[in-house]
């Protein structure tokens, strides 16, 4: 059930290039929330609140980490939030990742921001007893994070768009070096969503979307996606934000 | 003790506090947050003869102290609203106010008769003012002759006190107000959004889908309360406010300005329990401006 409340920012860091990890403490979120769901914080001076995925939790120490990337005057201002100051949050907001019993080898394909849900997936998946496959994508080699975590999960790719580290492309260009697997996760731009379905056509797959959206709990209809049966919708605040890759219409 | 309740035509409200069409869905969401039957009453999400999938994304865009949004009315269509979502709203203890919409006099005509078989609905709010469809909405709320006819026409099927919702986007809206008293409104809510755009810097194109969107929230409050003391000294029949309400001192001043009752939109997105904790809050901000009920309030902000 979505809570509104004050998480008190623990620790800030910059990892990447314009790309801020906020650790953040909250006794109810970080017991209830499954890989995959978001939080929606607001940010003093901005009317509409912002949707970030949960990149891990640490139940013991009861904390919830989120990466957001400086994409403008709202994450500016959320950048420059200090340790110990709180943060006003909805959450945990959404579905979640299904994840199937059967399968046992799962690919990872994350994008740039789409990258921080695949990791409190990949921990979750492996903490199952399941085999993991990562590849991530970045734009350069100084936007480029969280490749040791990953690692630490499993066999990692790292793909940069300018090919100033690891692999030079897209994702896509990277699916030929992995062997096989059962079912794939991603998360990224709408354009590498596209991508990454259409090759992966014959595969099982769940995919993450992220949208503009207004009240970020099923009622304002503003980050609605059409689904594949004729003339139907998903809400992807609600319903989402994660889809099985057959069941929307990118 | 400050007496909250507030008398309407079809409405005895027990607070002058509802959530705004559009902002609040069917109030289901919204119920896993507080009891809504703690609300004056609920104004539902735009109702059309069939269902409508509304615009492409995005659909919002933030704006200095407010939003745009061109979601196109988006609904299941009334037959289904009335079979699912209207049984669920009358689980609460608040009225519910159907807001209905069309492209055509006569889409306006059968939503509007359809409501006649909901008993729970106790009013309708006539959308002739969203900026966001192509086709009906604001044509016939930027036109006088066009807006007395269709709420004529819905006054003659309809069993139901009807509130109009003007549109802010006229040159002249104490006009618009005076024809649709005329054509037998029983009151009017106002303001709905104002029509606005937003140019991404780096696409160079509007952010919005849909180009234009209506403009929402704080920063349109004062041109909401200009409008409401304007038409209120104009009309004889109630007028619901709206238009950037988040503060119980927001409630008083679209009081003082000759409202009867506030709906609150945008704020919901920000604080999912502003409307439950304005409903907490009023009694001491009427106290503290010296009234003892909302119905002392209504209109001593006027300036004849």
């Amino acid at each position: 059930m979505i809570k509104k409340v004050e998480m008190l920012i623990s620790q800030r860091r910059i990892i990447a290039l314009d790309t801020v990890e906020l650790t953040l403490k909250n006794k109810y979120i970080s017991q209830t929330a499954r890989p995959g769901q978001f939080l929606h914080i607001l940010v003093e001076g901005h009317s509409l609140r912002r949707p970030l995925s949960i990149a891990s939790i640490n139940k013991v120490a009861e904390t919830i980490t989120v990466l957001f990337k400086i994409n403008g005057p709202g994450t500016k201002k959320l950048s420059e939030y200090k340790n110990g100051m709180y943060l006003d949050v909805l959450g945990p907001n959404g579905n979640g990742f299904q994840i199937e019993e059967h399968d046992n080898t799962i690919l990872l394909i994350g994008g740039g921001i789409g990258v921080p849900p695949m990791y409190f997936l990949g921990k979750h998946l492996v903490e199952q007893g399941k085999k993991v496959i990562s590849i991530l994508g970045f734009q350069s080699a100084g936007h480029v994070f969280y490749e040791d975590e990953f690692e630490a999960l499993g066999r990692t790719i790292i793909v940069t768009n300018d090919g100033s580290y690891g692999e030079k492309g897209f994702v896509t260009d990277a699916l030929r070096l992995v062997e096989d697997f059962e079912c794939y996760y991603t998360c990224g731009p709408l354009p590498m969503l596209k991508a990454v379905t259409a090759k992966l056509n014959d595969c099982s797959g769940y995919i993450s979307l992220e949208e503009r959206m207004g009240c970020g709990v099923g009622a304002c209809f503003a980050c609605v996606i059409p689904t594949n049966d004729h003339f139907g919708y998903k809400k992807i605040c609600k319903d989402g934000p994660v889809f099985h890759s057959k069941e929307v219409s990118l | 003790m400050t007496d909250l309740r507030i008398e309407l035509p079809g409405l005895q409200l027990k607070n002058p506090i509802m959530p705004a069409s559009g902002c609040f869905g069917f109030g289901r969401e919204y119920s896993n947050f507080y009891d809504l039957s703690k609300l004056g009453a609920i104004i539902t999400k735009a109702a059309t003869g069939t269902k409508r999938y509304g615009n492409n994304t995005p659909r919002v865009a933030e704006t200095s102290s407010g939003m745009l949004n061109a979601i196109g009315l988006q609904n299941p269509g009334v037959e289904k609203i009335i079979a699912s979502e209207v049984p669920f709203l009358s689980n609460f203890d608040t009225s519910i106010i159907a807001n209905i919409a069309g492209s055509s006099i006569e889409e306006y005509v059968a939503v509007a008769a359809a409501f006649n078989e909901a008993p729970q609905v106790a009013a309708l709010e006539l959308n002739i003012s969203c900026p966001n469809v192509k086709e009906g909405g604001i044509q016939f709320g930027t036109d006088p002759l066009m807006a007395a006819e269709v709420t004529a026409m819905v006054k003659r099927v309809s069993d139901l006190p009807v509130y109009v919702k003007l549109s802010p986007n006229v040159s002249n809206i104490v006009e618009m107000a005076k024809a649709v008293e005329k054509a037998g409104a029983d009151g009017l809510s106002m303001i709905n959004t104002l029509t606005g755009m937003q140019i991404n810097l780096k696409s160079r194109k509007p952010l919005l889908a849909n180009k234009t969107g209506g403009l929402s929230g704080q920063a349109i409050k004062p041109v909401a309360i200009r409008m409401i003391h304007d038409v209120s000294q104009h009309v004889s029949i109630p007028i619901i406010g709206m238009g950037g309400v988040t503060s119980a001192e927001d409630v008083l001043e679209f009081l003082l300005a000759g409202a009867s009752a506030v709906a609150v939109g945008t704020a919901n997105f920000q604080n999912p329990f502003v409307c439950s904790e304005l409903i907490d809050e009023l009694p001491s901000i009427l106290d503290k401006y010296g009234f003892s009920s909302v119905s002392d309030v209504i209109g001593k902000g006027v300036i004849v």
